[in-house]
């Protein structure tokens, strides 16, 4: 699925809860059950998200010219959103990621993690996950470089 | 007169109506304020004294002949005799405007650390203290190859007064201590530690900024050298806070933020500068900060620190036996003498996820480490919910904090 084709999904699936937010955040809860947890040896400090009131751990790989993430929060709420924007751009490609502009935070109406506290760490996840893919595109530039 | 007394005769719903705030809705529920130590909320008396500034008063001070900088100007200055007569100062010109207890802090660890603080001095600040009280300290020592000693504290959250005179040695230049712990709530007996340093003629400077809202202060009384404290954090406007400061010290001490205003006679070679107040004053002033906070003081007044602190003591009773009673929730903070302020964890919750869900039922709370990151790293904690009441608060917006816990454990759990 395209990566606006799986926010579609996710709006819609909120939209279900309509002004319900408990609802809306116990479904949020239950996403960041099932994060792609990070693997134990990568939960390091220089893989910690700055700005984040709760501890947000990203990693990712290169796969078959994919980019694939993992993650963890010590945080249910903050677990779930990483579940969020992990599910949206994770296994695609550089270009994609670095272009993606995350339109379903406003939609799903979790307008509070907008506030300034919260959307440093919001806004500091997604400014690492772009760069993590700029870093990659620039491996892959050199790697085709090489072999050509 | 640090300890508080035990018996309550305010109106508080007919004092709810002074506050135009608390009738808000938030999230589409009436709004519960528990954030006081972050900011208070303002009374009308306080938003009128400030909006009538604008709409009659305005004009710059000191500077002017005309007629407004005239009354504009008395009207300041009778708003620090204000603020003498509320703390007990000797002295108005001891009293300085500052834009907060922050900016206190950093003048007379700039100012004071730039004449008496040399290489290998020692400061002795303490483990509770907010990091206003602490990083203009610790740049202060690394400036000056000076060292920074912390007295410790207990598991309750206690100063432990043995280790503190154990600190004070011949090389202690300065003491800076908090009055009232913001996380914690704990009172400090700083009479006591400030005597305790006096006798090596050590000068003490207390952080007052949660103090000052609770409890009568009299820096006479406790004789203080230093003493700072914000006015939104006491029903004032904020970017206006005081620092009080023995004039013995302030007459010493080097100017700080300098430009208009601060000097007698400029010129290139030399310049004479200006005596107290005025010497620490530079610049336009937030004048309608200090009409605002001179009002705050009026108002707190006519209700009577004695009464606001013997509610509030009640408030803290009620909340600390209520909250005690949630299975898996412990208090962070049971020191002998507390301010109402009830920092807690909830095992196996993050701070940060209450708060959240705290939020969606209209009650503002405040989680994280609450600008005492020393703190929570002798408790082991990643942060607290911190709830912070005042006189405005009452026991039924206790219990809906309280269900609100609840609701936020069944979801998180």
């Amino acid at each position: 699925m395209r990566i606006a084709e799986i926010e579609n999904e996710i709006v819609e699936e909120f939209e279900l809860f309509g002004d319900d937010w408990e609802g809306k955040y116990e479904h949020l809860i239950d996403l960041g059950k099932h994060l792609p947890l990070i693997d134990k040896q990568y939960k390091t400090d220089d893989r910690l998200i700055k700005g984040c009131q709760g501890k947000v751990w990203l990693h990712s790989e290169l796969k078959d010219e994919k980019i694939v993430f993992t993650g963890d929060s010590d945080a249910i709420i903050t677990k779930g959103i990483v579940a969020l924007l992990i599910r949206v751009i994770s296994g695609h490609t550089a270009d994609e990621i670095i272009n993606a502009q995350f339109e379903f935070i406003n939609k799903i109406g979790l307008i509070e993690h907008l506030s300034p506290t919260r959307s440093n760490g919001l806004l500091s996840m997604i400014k690492q996950m772009k760069l993590d893919a700029i870093a990659y595109k620039n491996i892959l530039i050199r790697t085709n470089y090489k072999l050509n | 007169m640090e300890t508080i007394t035990k018996n309550s005769t305010l109106n508080i719903q007919k004092l709810r109506q002074d506050f135009p705030i608390l009738s808000q809705k938030v999230n589409g529920k009436p709004l519960v304020y528990l954030d006081n130590g972050a900011t208070t909320q303002k009374p009308r008396q306080v938003i009128d004294a400030i909006s009538n500034y604008y709409q009659t008063q305005n004009a710059n001070i000191h500077r002017g002949v005309h007629q407004l900088s005239i009354e504009i100007t008395v009207a300041y200055e009778n708003a620090r005799t204000t603020v003498q007569k509320h703390l007990n100062a000797a002295l108005s010109q001891e009293i300085i405007f500052t834009s907060g207890t922050t900016e206190s802090i950093n003048l007379v660890a700039n100012s004071f650390g730039k004449k008496y603080i040399k290489s290998g001095d020692e400061i002795i600040i303490s483990e509770m203290e907010h990091h206003s009280n602490i990083l203009p300290w610790q740049i202060l020592c690394e400036e000056k190859g000076a060292v920074l000693k912390v007295i410790p504290i207990n598991e309750k959250g206690e100063l432990l007064i043995d280790e503190y005179k154990k600190l004070l040695c011949d090389k202690t230049k300065i003491v800076a201590v908090t009055h009232i712990s913001n996380t914690l709530g704990t009172i400090n007996l700083v009479k006591e530690i400030i005597a305790l340093a006096h006798e090596k003629n050590i000068p003490v400077l207390i952080d007052g900024a949660q103090a000052v809202p609770h409890i009568k202060v009299d820096v006479q009384d406790l004789d203080a050298d230093f003493y700072c404290f914000s006015g939104h954090k006491l029903y004032g406007p904020t970017g206006v806070g005081i620092l009080y400061g023995k004039e013995k010290w302030l007459n010493e001490m080097p100017p700080y933020k300098v430009g208009g205003g601060t000097i007698k006679t400029v010129t290139f070679e030399k310049t004479e500068y200006a005596d107290l107040p005025l010497k620490f004053e530079a610049g336009t002033p937030h004048i309608e900060g200090g009409i605002g906070l001179a009002a705050a003081i009026d108002y707190v007044n006519e209700i009577g620190l004695e009464n606001i602190g013997a509610y509030e003591y009640e408030l803290l009773e009620y909340a600390t036996l209520k909250l005690s009673a949630i299975e898996g929730l412990r208090i962070i903070g049971t020191a002998k003498e507390k301010a109402s302020v009830i920092s807690f964890v909830i095992e196996e919750v993050h701070p940060l996820d209450v708060g959240t869900i705290l939020d969606k039922q209209g009650i503002a709370v405040r989680t994280g480490h609450h600008c005492t990151q020393p703190l929570m790293e002798h408790f082991g904690i990643p942060g607290t919910i911190r709830a912070s009441l005042v006189f405005y608060n009452t026991k039924e917006e206790i219990d809906v904090l309280v269900n609100g816990i609840q609701k936020a454990i069944k979801m998180l759990k």
